[in-house]
């Protein structure tokens, strides 16, 4: 059949269903510059591509080009939600090609900004999620929280976002002398927080059939698409790099893992993911606790060769649990003062690389709800 | 787990595939002929004590900064859940021929980072079921992460460089000098 309407000649009834969509680069639920190409029947997905590499600024390039720790501040632009976390895997990585040593004061400190900076970053997470799905005010009172975190980070370093924080072989700054009570004080609130939140929208009837049993991800899939941390854990999957594969003072700390439980539907599902991030504030709100009884007096930067040089060939990698899950750093030294190659693999490329197996069959609604409790951020996919 | 258990676990199980295994920092490093790639990793995968069922991270590096005429070369860190230990596969390419096995149909995660060190690399994966270009636009020339890469003038129809505003400044005096006098 022919149908001159179009103005092209349309081959089947069949051809006429389909309507590719294109959502992003700027649309507001893709979190940064994500362009999504969907093939859509009616309002129902059939199949969809993403196209990412809007924000790809070339900082791996640009690693190989400056000194290590001149690389520290475009670290911070990986994932700039979640900066401490890049800092701190270079920084290991560097550290590790070196065998140096890090004062005890210093890995408090860098566990302490860590977990102030994951409650941040979950903070935005949740937030956004809500918003994405149509409810604005759960968004401010996040935005809220974080700007107390992020009164607290600029106190402790200087810088609201892009911290660089963290040196090869310890932190740049101390505590401040009132900043400790300014911790505690944030800490108190947040625990009222987190209940008013949880009345506000977690257990809000629309909001947990918006989020339950969307876009389930099972365990071997969750394995095998490399889905980390957060993501991983609200698959029934108990693996925390804290606790399993520990480094920095984490062994020393005690805290629970949540995992994944089907809250609200199937385990692995949206509402999951959504869950599981406020129970790990919770669980990020008693390390610091801890942090702040433990932390030792004493140096917060050990002893640094004044010019870096790692042998060359020497190569090292490092996993850290950022916000987004395990983060890996690689670097490779070629002895002379700047990296032969940095390589970081971040826990949004994997989780973005998984959308288009489950999305077929969703609605677009449903797509962003799937998409926004990945908690993907497009900087740290493009790098 | 050492290095030692795993190539004799290998070699007992898969004939002619000749693997060298190293210790290292807290991980075991296997290094193997690209041919053997897809056995050695689908073993390490599939056996029951070894179970290396998260592939961590794909990562290409170009060994010609490090000694002339050397080529590529791809290390597969692979992890596992169950027993938490780590292994690293490498494999060497030849400059001319950087070609590798893909294991996409073995994890899921290898389809995307494949194509990142393909776009980055120009190191082609046999197999791979949609190998394009991911964070550069389709119509890029070049792989930006080869040491022997030059950075293009014009980039897309734009100046990738651009003269400073003190040398405009330092210009418009010299000319304005050489009208006076």
């Amino acid at each position: 059949m022919n149908d001159e309407r179009l103005g092209e000649t349309v081959e089947s009834q069949d051809d006429l269903r389909e309507m590719v969509l294109n959502m992003g680069p700027h649309h507001p639920s893709t979190h940064g510059v994500i362009r999504f190409i969907l093939k859509m029947d009616g309002e129902v997905i059939s199949s969809c591509d993403i196209d990412i590499g809007y924000l790809h600024r070339g900082i791996e390039k640009i690693g190989e080009k400056v000194p290590y720790q001149g690389f520290i501040p475009f670290t911070d632009r990986v994932d700039y939600l979640g900066a401490m976390f890049v800092n701190h895997g270079y920084v290991m990585a560097v550290e590790r090609l070196l065998g140096l040593e890090v004062p005890k004061r210093a890995e408090y400190l860098r566990v302490l900004a860590d977990e102030l900076n994951r409650i941040a970053s979950h903070l935005i997470c949740l937030g956004s999620i809500t918003m994405d799905l149509g409810a604005y005010t759960p968004f401010l009172h996040g935005i809220r929280e974080r700007e107390r975190i992020n009164d607290i980070i600029e106190e402790l370093c200087g810088a609201r976002l892009t911290y660089n924080y963290m040196r090869v072989g310890g932190v740049s700054f101390d505590l401040t002398p009132g900043l400790r009570g300014k911790i505690l004080d944030f800490l108190d609130g947040l625990e009222v927080f987190i209940d008013e939140f949880n009345r506000l929208i977690t257990f809000n009837e629309i909001f947990v059939r918006r989020c339950a049993d969307i876009g389930v991800i099972s365990k071997e899939e969750a394995i095998s698409y490399g889905l980390v941390g957060p993501n991983l854990r609200a698959s029934g999957v108990d693996f925390d790099l804290r606790r399993d594969q520990p480094y920095s003072v984490y062994p020393e700390l005690e805290f629970e893992v949540p995992v994944g439980r089907g809250w609200a539907g199937t385990v692995g599902d949206t509402f999951d993911r959504f869950y599981l991030r406020i129970e790990e504030m919770r669980q990020s709100a008693k390390i610091i606790r801890q942090v702040l009884r433990k932390i030792p007096p004493g140096p917060i930067l050990g002893k640094v060769p004044k010019k870096i040089k790692p042998e060359k060939g020497k190569e090292a990698f490092t996993r850290v649990e950022s916000a987004r899950g395990d983060l890996f750093t690689y670097v490779m030294a070629d002895g002379t003062e700047m990296p032969y190659r940095v390589h970081f693999r971040t826990g949004s490329f994997n989780a973005l690389s998984i959308v288009p197996k489950k999305v077929a069959g969703l609605m677009v609604a449903d797509l962003v709800a799937f998409f926004a409790s990945l908690d993907v951020i497009a900087p740290e996919t493009d790098r | 787990m050492d290095a030692q258990t795993i190539k004799s676990k290998i070699g007992e199980r898969l004939v002619d595939v000749s693997v060298e295994c190293t210790d290292a920092d807290g991980y075991v490093c296997v290094d193997v002929r690209r041919e053997d790639l897809l056995k050695v990793v689908s073993f390490l995968k599939e056996e029951p004590s070894l179970r290396l069922d998260f592939l961590m991270a794909i990562t290409g590096i170009d060994l010609a900064g490090l000694e002339e005429g050397k080529g590529f070369r791809v290390l597969y860190h692979l992890f596992s859940y169950p027993y938490k230990h780590t292994v690293v596969v490498r494999v060497d390419l030849p400059k001319d021929d950087p070609t590798v096995p893909s294991l996409a149909n073995l994890y899921g995660s290898a389809n995307w980072n494949e194509r990142e060190v393909y776009d980055l690399f120009g190191i082609v994966f046999q197999g791979h079921p949609d190998l394009r270009r991911i964070l550069l636009p389709e119509e890029w020339v070049g792989h930006p992460l080869r040491k022997d890469y030059k950075e293009p003038d014009v980039i897309l129809g734009f100046p990738a460089t651009r003269t400073s505003l003190m040398d405009k400044i330092k210009a418009a005096r010299v000319k304005g000098k050489e009208e006076q006098g």
